[in-house]
């Protein structure tokens, strides 16, 4: 197919997003826009990934340390009686924005392997944090009484108000990290990762750009952690599992790294799938740990590969 | 505090450290000569856990079970290296880390649906299960003391195994050039599962021998597993001496830490502040250790020269 044809599915795909809502009002079906919220949020987290590890070159295998961090500041705060959104989510953004800088600051001088283990360990020390401080439920977690509060029309107790949120904060993103990615200092970024001395010869400094990359990937998980606390409406340490980096790491793989389209697409597919599986069996993880290994061994390209004009990578 | 609890604690930090060493040493060396970075090292030191576990409840032996244990955990490596992991020595750590993440799930799975999810425990023979006196007036419990034991010998072997040996010697050069070794006549598929073997015997046997001090659960692999990564980072990749060294290391920082902290602490602060952050920062310090020695060294304390990374 040509590349015209890729707005148009692109459109599509928007289309059936906006839809969700009033479809799954009209056939009596709320499970499905809450899933599909659900999805939208983790894709949030998995384009925040894909800055980093598809356009920076950069194996992060702690990523949800920021989901966790922005779950907690909504809920540290509600905890304490402030309700206020814009002060809840601000928190959300400067706080994993704080620890992304400090992580990365440390972990960005180190590469490859080390790179993996050391994000990976960070993330442990906080799921480890989270679980001993008692006053913030400790290993149970804590409820959020209710969700964040803004001004106006916008209440998220109302799920579909909530949903249109989540879409446009995905959208927002979407349009960012395309600019990002095509303006000038994603153009350093993606030459850090294919030639790292060569960036340094031409008069960049690498570990500048990379630790930006790091912070701002972090934030925006941040804020995906901050709408996954209000969709689930309670948070354990368990947003921060170690697990949950990988999964995060799988949707960006699976829709195919390197995109911007690819993330979205591999959250849907990894939640669809899971949500399928689950509901056919308890023990889901057997089929689908094999079904990674396969997608690895086989599919690196992702499901982006398989949309028309969604061939090479950097699209 | 007395002394007395201090020389016990500090044991207890020892045992937890050798524990992590026999982790660490296969760990270390799978990556230093294959390039391999194998998330799913955890199972093997799991799969050596409920091994043993089982096999002591079907013989009643508990050194039978420990044979078996270690025997079966060795088959078990082997298996994965020949089915699932061969292919995947040529590429990127990305694909590494992602793959050996789905057998982790496939085996915590695979565990909890043979043995369900809930703990097991195992019961000492009674042989092992008293005191011993170190020093006048200072008991240590049997069982503790023998896993220090061993894991001291086999870190005594190894070092014979790594420096006096001809196939530690292809072990060395492996790490450092294995391209030139497979140019020199070594059959490098056969060192690999040879390594990849042993490596998980060494897991199995930290795992077997877990299995009467920790809980035996699904994802008690991880749990290790990534504390393991923080003894390497330390000690730095590929090195058996650093992995040691780190392994003793955390384990000290770790023990002494969650023992001595809060105590500690409450002589500053006052007892609930004590209370919440003691706890915390035990939880959190040998994570500021890997980022202290990273500051300082990023390569570990004991960096190995002229390894292709």
């Amino acid at each position: 197919m040509t590349s015209r044809a890729r707005p148009l599915v692109l459109g599509l795909g928007l289309v059936a997003l906006a839809a969700v809502p009033p479809v799954g009002g009209l056939l009596n079906q709320p499970f499905y826009v809450d899933l599909v919220r659900r999805v939208m949020i983790f894709a949030i987290a998995a384009l925040s990934l894909d800055l980093i590890l598809g356009y920076g070159g950069m194996v992060s295998f702690g990523h949800a340390a920021y989901l966790g961090i922005g779950a907690y500041a909504v809920g540290i705060l509600a905890h304490h009686g402030i309700h206020n959104g814009v002060l809840q989510w601000s928190l959300a953004i400067a706080a994993s924005m704080a620890v992304a800088l400090v992580i990365g600051a440390v972990s960005i001088r180190t590469s490859g392997v080390y790179f993996i283990m050391i994000t990976l360990a960070f993330t442990q020390m906080l799921y480890y944090l989270g679980i001993s401080i008692e006053e913030y439920g400790g290993d149970d977690g804590m409820r959020l009484a209710v969700r964040s509060q803004f001004p106006g029309p916008l209440d998220l107790q109302n799920g579909t108000v909530f949903y249109y949120v989540v879409l446009a904060i995905l959208l927002l993103f979407l349009v960012l990290a395309h600019r990002l990615i095509a303006a000038r200092f994603g153009m350093v970024i993606r030459a850090a990762r294919s030639n790292e001395a060569r960036t340094r010869a031409i008069g960049f400094s690498p570990y500048r750009y990379k630790l930006m990359a790091f912070t701002l990937a972090g934030a925006m998980c941040g804020l995906a952690g901050a709408l996954l606390v209000n969709h689930t409406e309670y948070l354990t340490p368990e947003f921060m599992h170690w697990t949950r980096s990988g999964e995060i790491m799988f949707m960006v793989i699976l829709g195919g790294m390197g995109t911007l389209v690819g993330p979205v697409l591999g959250a849907f597919a990894f939640l669809l799938l899971e949500n399928l599986l689950s509901g056919w069996t308890a023990h889901w993880q057997i089929i689908f740990g094999p079904l990674l290994i396969l997608v690895v061994l086989y599919a690196k390209r992702g499901l982006f590969g398989l949309l028309p004009g969604g061939g090479p990578r950097d699209g | 505090m007395n002394i007395f609890l201090i020389l016990e604690q500090t044991l207890n930090g020892l045992q937890f450290g050798v524990m992590l060493f026999l982790m660490a040493a296969g760990l270390t060396l799978v990556f230093g000569i294959m390039n391999l970075v194998n998330l799913a090292h955890g199972s093997l030191y799991m799969v050596g856990a409920y091994l043993a576990t089982t096999f002591a409840q079907w013989t009643g032996s508990f050194l039978l079970a420990l044979v078996l244990a270690l025997a079966g955990s060795l088959v078990v490596g082997i298996v994965v290296e020949l089915v699932a992991l061969r292919t995947l020595y040529e590429r990127d750590h990305l694909d590494q880390v992602l793959a050996t993440f789905g057998l982790i799930l496939f085996f915590n799975e695979l565990i909890a649906i043979l043995w369900g999810r809930s703990a097991l425990y195992t019961t000492l023979p009674t042989w092992l299960s008293g005191h011993v006196a170190l020093l006048p007036g200072i008991r240590y419990p049997v069982y503790r003391a023998l896993v220090i034991l061993v894991g001291l010998v086999v870190a005594g072997l190894l070092w014979v195994v790594v420096t006096r040996t001809r196939l530690g010697m292809l072990i060395r050069a492996g790490a450092s050039n294995r391209t030139m070794v497979a140019a020199l006549g070594v059959n490098v598929r056969l060192l690999y599962t040879v390594v990849f073997g042993s490596g998980a015997a060494l897991a199995g046997l930290a795992g077997l021998m877990a299995g009467p001090i920790y809980a035996v659960q699904p994802g008690m692999g991880e749990q290790i597993l990534i504390q393991v990564f923080v003894v390497i980072v330390i000690g730095g990749i590929g090195s058996i001496r650093g992995a040691l060294v780190g392994a003793v290391i955390v384990g000290m920082v770790d023990t002494l830490g969650r023992a001595f902290l809060k105590p500690m602490l409450s002589t500053v602060l006052s007892a609930p502040a004590a209370d919440t952050a003691g706890p915390a920062i035990a939880s959190m310090l040998i994570y500021l250790l890997m980022a202290a020695v990273l500051a300082f060294r990023p390569q570990g304390l004991f960096p190995v020269t002229g390894a292709e990374r």
